[in-house]
């Protein structure tokens, strides 16, 4: 028997308009972005983190070092709060998936700014 | 949708136990995504000490012997284990999403390179950072 519907008709909708894809493409750039990011920020962490307290503030207030950080730590950050999220999409439902999406959303921006606040304090 | 495939569909990971046999591919995926969720948990630590250190040295000293006894250096061993596997973890996704690896043997390997290379690099960082 002939089909009534069009290839096209039935192609509509399933395919990738790269919305319903969003979400999994976000995470393949932050993927790509964190194998650069994460080695740079747990050197540069790594070489700080053992000094004194004069030399740890003026060696992560070093304007270098502070930038660096900054940007690497809210890669990083962003990209396991989007790991989270994504965790809690599949395995918490209704309102409580719900309010716990918004409770990792706001710890994580909560950590990037009390982060980035420390950064700037040491470098100013 | 006359001709929707229904039924015929391959089974998701989600039935793990009983219905799905554990695989290295699937295991490790999931390792990936647990591994994401620890390295959440230790960016707070790390965060934590950033901001003491920035607030005075009694805050920075007083967190920082914490962060330093054997417990944190174990916390922070694990966390750069973590971190390392996450990263190769979503690498070797992000591979796959190219279309590449997919060989089962392949990416086998790739489970267990991942597992190796985290605890060398946490092997490293114990011996280069914590050690001394």
């Amino acid at each position: 028997m002939q089909r009534y519907l069009t290839d096209r008709k039935r192609a509509v909708g399933l395919g990738s308009g790269r919305a319903g894809t969003e979400h999994h493409w976000k995470m393949m750039v932050s993927s790509m972005a964190i194998v650069v990011a994460a080695p740079v920020f747990f050197i540069l962490f790594a070489l700080g983190y053992q000094l004194p307290y004069a030399e740890a503030t003026a060696y992560f207030g070093h304007p270098a070092v502070a930038i660096t950080l900054a940007v690497t730590m809210v890669i990083i950050i962003r990209h396991v709060m989007n790991e989270a999220i994504e965790a809690a999409e599949d395995y918490v439902h209704g309102t409580a998936g719900q309010l716990t999406i918004v409770g990792i959303t706001w710890a994580s921006y909560l950590l990037m700014i009390v982060g980035l606040f420390a950064l700037a304090r040491m470098a100013i | 949708m006359a001709d929707v495939n229904r039924g015929n569909r391959p089974l998701s990971p989600f039935m793990i136990g009983p219905y799905y046999k554990p695989q290295l591919t699937s295991i490790s995926s999931i390792m990936v995504r647990i591994t994401g969720i620890v390295v959440l948990g230790l960016s707070v630590v790390i965060v934590a000490w950033l901001f003491t250190a920035s607030i005075s040295e009694a805050a920075f000293n007083a967190f920082n012997r914490i962060v330093q006894s054997w417990f944190g250096d174990l916390v922070l061993l694990a966390g750069v284990w973590c971190l390392t596997y996450h990263i190769l973890g979503r690498l070797r996704h992000v591979l796959w999403d190219f279309g590449y690896c997919w060989e089962v043997r392949v990416a086998e390997s790739l489970a267990i390179g991942m597992l190796v290379a985290a605890t060398v690099v946490a092997a490293l960082t114990f011996i280069l950072f914590l050690a001394m």
